[in-house]
């Protein structure tokens, strides 16, 4: 089973704080993958927020692949940061040969362009360099959005933190969101991008379930967005759905529950805007979840949010002090991060909520 | 000796020889007077009878005359097989045996010089069904757990109308951050998945009309199930349709539009809208065939409800102007749509077909967005009144079409915009809960059920060639007959008794299906769920095949 974490605070935060969160929790997973997605970054990446910012593991010809075709579409490389390794024997990490970080300014005929176009041109180059780089598996490319990082790596977290010396803290790689995950997809084929997080176009969702509407989800999400690919996970379809009704259809974050776990017909009866819950019910049956999930979320303005399925048969508590807000699967994870804060405060979301923090780390129980 | 006439019909050349037993009856005329086909009658057979009066034996011959029961031989009044002679004789000395050696299908053809015309279904059970090919194979166990059957909610409804893609919804955000309505949609009506289908008042008796009405308003009022029954193309009751139970109808228009001159007239009297409109192009039992009600049962109320004489009536296999999809279906849901001003669904039922994807494919792409339904209709489905031919042989089986046209809208990123509703020999082994769910599970939004409703009134039919005398108006029971000393053998309430109860029963069975894979709402579209042991049905269908 997954154990997922986040963390969100006012400060920045080094990466060895989501290991901690997680490390507590390892006897929940099976401690066969580290994944985490760092929004709002700070260190060596502070002063480059405006510019796309690539993650990219990758063999050496990858990068190669990866870099020309990044020049060919005129992007100029601005600054790269290659995380220093330890590479100690023993250590339980199928590593590729390359991490990169690279930041990149946009293309010169892009200078004038709206933000939207240059979003979609994030996106449209993301979604190359993937297909470009999955023959042979010479790369995996996570990540090429502003103000975003991206790892992901197969084996125990504990020893890939120690392999990309996470444990190490400094102030040269943080952020003030990081969503993590220590497990690798064991239902399919063990597959790099099947790890949550997953990250599309500022949107991060990571989760802990089964869902057993997977096909469903599957079958209509193909079709309604280029960027909906991959589905290694069924917990992609978390992601693929809440970029759809907060991006595509542009609602607010408080409808992703009613499109996820729509309210029984006879509750929605009972409502003031029932011509809206039928309508999104009706037009969005096939974005319905099914099964036990928790689901965190990241927004691209890094509002972030937990929500959980309509019968709650997955835990997640979040826990807060004055700078720091932690959401995880269990408490022990937050106890290690937040040891000295009043726990009485926890919050143990139930079916029908959604807990959104923002960005002044006010946190808004939405009852759905 | 006479010569021997081998054209004479005999009970041999037909499907049911009636067994019976002299010593066993009583004579009490029971079964010749229940046989409504009169295919048993009374007749005096010489006797001869030895006896002897003496101490010592002196035989003596007497001869008498004796009435008996004696099948009659004709291919007009020959036996159906259906059993009421069986069911009211005190002794067990009468009951039909079906005749395998039958030469039924050849003799009636050769004397009558017509087609040969019946109720029911296909008869030709040339193999296992798909559907009991396939099981529900994916359990939630382990960390995916199913549910609780019994005390679980579960939302067991679903979508009646036309249903926009989500990105053409009429939303805009107001001042509060809500998502507000700023323009018309098309109407969904959230129902029951099972319909009860289409049967006119006129192939059906008018208490077992009104016993199935009776069974949908008990269902909704008292039950809390949402269930919707179509009237058929032959109108309704004009008390039912200034009545609020109109609610729970769905109007059917075919190309004979019988009936509809009534509802027209009654729809400045209505207090409710009808549940829906079905334009009914095709049906499964009889593709290509219009509806066809025998003079015999045109009986004087239906003369009242149809506006017609008392004749055959002929639904022509067309709808008159029906030239082209684009244009003739979408001018015919356009009237009925603004018939009622857009606040009830208009939906389309044709035959399964090798071409439906195509129909199907037209429908959805409809820039009118006012298809409100795509019901399907297999050829396993029930008839009134067919050419056999046409029973046995044309039609186009409802599981794998089904499932085309189910694909084809996932295609095109458009499941679930036109409804799926598919019919054609569901619940024929008895089960509905489980063949619907598999449907759902292949894509469809629902079924819906005619025949299956028959037989829980009662009906002895089978697709073994038992009774399928629904044409003749004269069924034995009761249930599609206009004949009021046949008409009365029906207990309405009875039958809507046992109505309410198998929907009943079938509501605990979905949710008995629908906790092991651990879904609280319908699994529409969950192929996933289903496994197949029969390797072409497995590929055909696109799901797992498991041995």
């Amino acid at each position: 089973m997954c154990r997922i974490g986040a963390i969100k605070s006012l400060n920045y935060v080094h990466p060895s704080q989501a290991l901690l969160l997680m490390q507590s929790q390892q006897k929940g997973h099976d401690n066969s993958g580290f994944a985490m997605v760092m929004h709002d970054l700070g260190g060596i990446f502070e002063e480059y927020k405006h510019l796309p910012t690539l993650s990219l593991a990758c063999t050496d010809e990858g990068v190669k692949v990866a870099e020309d075709m990044l020049h060919a579409a005129g992007f100029q490389r601005v600054m790269q940061w290659v995380p220093e390794t330890d590479p100690q024997p023993g250590l339980d990490i199928i590593a590729m040969s390359n991490y990169l970080f690279q930041t990149y300014d946009y293309p010169k005929h892009f200078k004038g362009a709206s933000q939207k176009e240059k979003e979609e041109l994030l996106l449209d180059m993301r979604l190359k360099l993937r297909r470009a780089l999955e023959q042979d598996e010479q790369g995996f490319a996570y990540s090429f959005w502003p103000d975003v990082v991206t790892l992901k790596e197969i084996g125990d977290p504990k020893d890939i933190g120690t392999y990309f010396k996470l444990w190490e803290e400094d102030d040269r790689f943080t952020a003030k969101v990081i969503t993590a995950q220590c497990r690798q997809n064991t239902n399919y084929d063990i597959v790099r991008y099947a790890a949550h997080p997953f990250f599309l176009q500022g949107y991060t969702a990571l989760a802990n379930g089964e869902n057993t509407f997977y096909l469903k989800n599957v079958e209509l999400q193909k079709s309604l967005h280029r960027g909906y690919i991959g589905f290694e996970s069924d917990s992609q379809c978390f992601l693929y759905s809440l970029h759809y009704v907060h991006r595509e259809l542009g609602w607010p974050l408080s409808y992703f529950k009613h499109v996820i776990t729509p309210l029984p017909f006879q509750d929605i009866e009972q409502r003031e805007d029932k011509d809206q819950l039928f309508a999104i019910r009706q037009s969005l049956a096939h974005l319905e979840i099914n099964g036990p999930n928790t689901i965190i979320g990241v927004l691209p303005d890094n509002t972030m949010f937990t929500c959980c399925d309509a019968k709650k048969l997955r835990p997640v508590v979040l826990g807060r002090s004055e700078d720091t807000v932690v959401i995880s699967s269990e408490v022990c994870g937050i106890n290690e991060i937040l040891p000295d804060r009043d726990w009485q405060t926890d919050l143990y979301p139930h079916e029908r909520e959604t807990v959104v923090i923002d960005n002044n780390l006010e946190v808004h129980q939405w009852k759905q | 000796m006479e010569a021997m006439k081998v054209q004479d019909i005999t009970p041999n050349d037909l499907p049911w020889k009636v067994r019976y037993d002299a010593g066993r009856c009583t004579l009490c005329g029971s079964c010749v007077a229940a046989c409504s086909f009169r295919a048993i009658e009374p007749k005096v057979e010489r006797r001869r009878m030895v006896f002897s009066e003496s101490d010592f034996p002196e035989p003596k011959q007497r001869f008498s005359a004796v009435p008996v029961i004696r099948q009659t031989h004709s291919i007009r009044n020959y036996c159906r097989g259906c059993g009421i002679c069986e069911k009211v004789c005190p002794n067990d000395a009468i009951g039909p045996v079906r005749n395998i050696d039958t030469r039924h299908p050849i003799v009636t053809r050769c004397l009558g010089g017509d087609s040969i015309k019946r109720g029911g279904r296909k008869n030709l059970e040339g193999s296992a069904r798909t559907l009991d090919k396939i099981r529900v194979g994916r359990i939630s166990q382990m960390t995916d757990p199913s549910l609780d059957a019994q005390r679980h909610t579960f939302d067991l409804l679903a979508p009646f109308g036309r249903i926009m893609p989500p990105d053409r919804l009429p939303f805009q955000i107001g001042a509060d951050g809500k998502l507000e309505t700023k323009d018309q949609a098309p109407p969904v009506r959230w129902i029951y998945p099972v319909i009860i289908g289409d049967m006119s008042i006129g192939a059906l008796s008018w208490r077992m009309w009104e016993a199935v009405a009776m069974a949908t308003a008990y269902l909704n009022e008292e039950c809390g199930l949402p269930v919707r029954m179509c009237s058929g193309e032959g109108g309704v009751p004009s008390r039912l349709l200034k009545s609020r139970y109109l609610k729970y109808m769905i109007l059917q228009i075919a190309s004979g539009h019988f009936g509809w001159n009534r509802i027209i007239k009654a729809m400045p009297h209505m207090v409710e809208d009808p549940a829906g409109v079905l334009i009914k192009i095709g049906q499964g039992a009889k593709p290509g065939d219009g509806g066809l009600l025998m003079a015999q049962k045109v009986a004087e109320h239906i003369q009242a409800i149809r506006g017609v004489p008392k004749a055959d009536l002929l639904s022509p296999p067309n709808h008159q102007g029906l030239y082209s999809i684009e244009e003739s279906v979408q001018k015919m849901f356009l009237s009925f749509n603004a018939a009622f001003k857009f606040r009830v669904p208009v939906a389309i039922k044709v035959a399964a077909s090798a071409t439906s994807v195509s129909v199907f494919n037209n429908l959805v792409r409809d820039p009118y967005n006012i298809v409100g339904g795509f019901f399907l209709d297999g050829i396993d489905g029930g008839t009134g009144a067919a050419h056999e031919v046409s029973l046995d042989h044309t039609g186009h089986p409802i599981v794998s079409k089904l499932r085309d046209c189910y694909l084809a809208a996932v295609t095109q990123g458009r499941q679930g915009q036109i409804p799926l509703w598919a019919a054609g020999g569901l619940g024929k082994t008895g089960d509905l809960a489980a063949d619907a769910f598999k449907m759902m599970a292949l894509g469809a939004n629902g079924v819906f059920t005619g025949k299956l409703i028959l037989q829980m009134a009662g009906c002895v039919g089978n697709d073994q060639g038992r009774c399928n005398a629904c044409n003749t108006g004269l069924c034995p029971v009761g249930i599609t007959t206009q004949e009021p000393q046949l008409v009365h053998r029906l207990d309405p309430e009875r039958v809507a008794q046992n109505i309410v109860n198998y929907f009943l029963a079938m509501d605990t069975e979905f949710k008995k299906l629908m906790a092991p894979i651990g879904n609280s709402s319908l699994p529409v579209g969950r192929s996933d769920a289903l496994v197949s042991t029969d390797r072409a049905v497995a590929e055909r269908l696109q799901i797992q095949y498991v041995c």
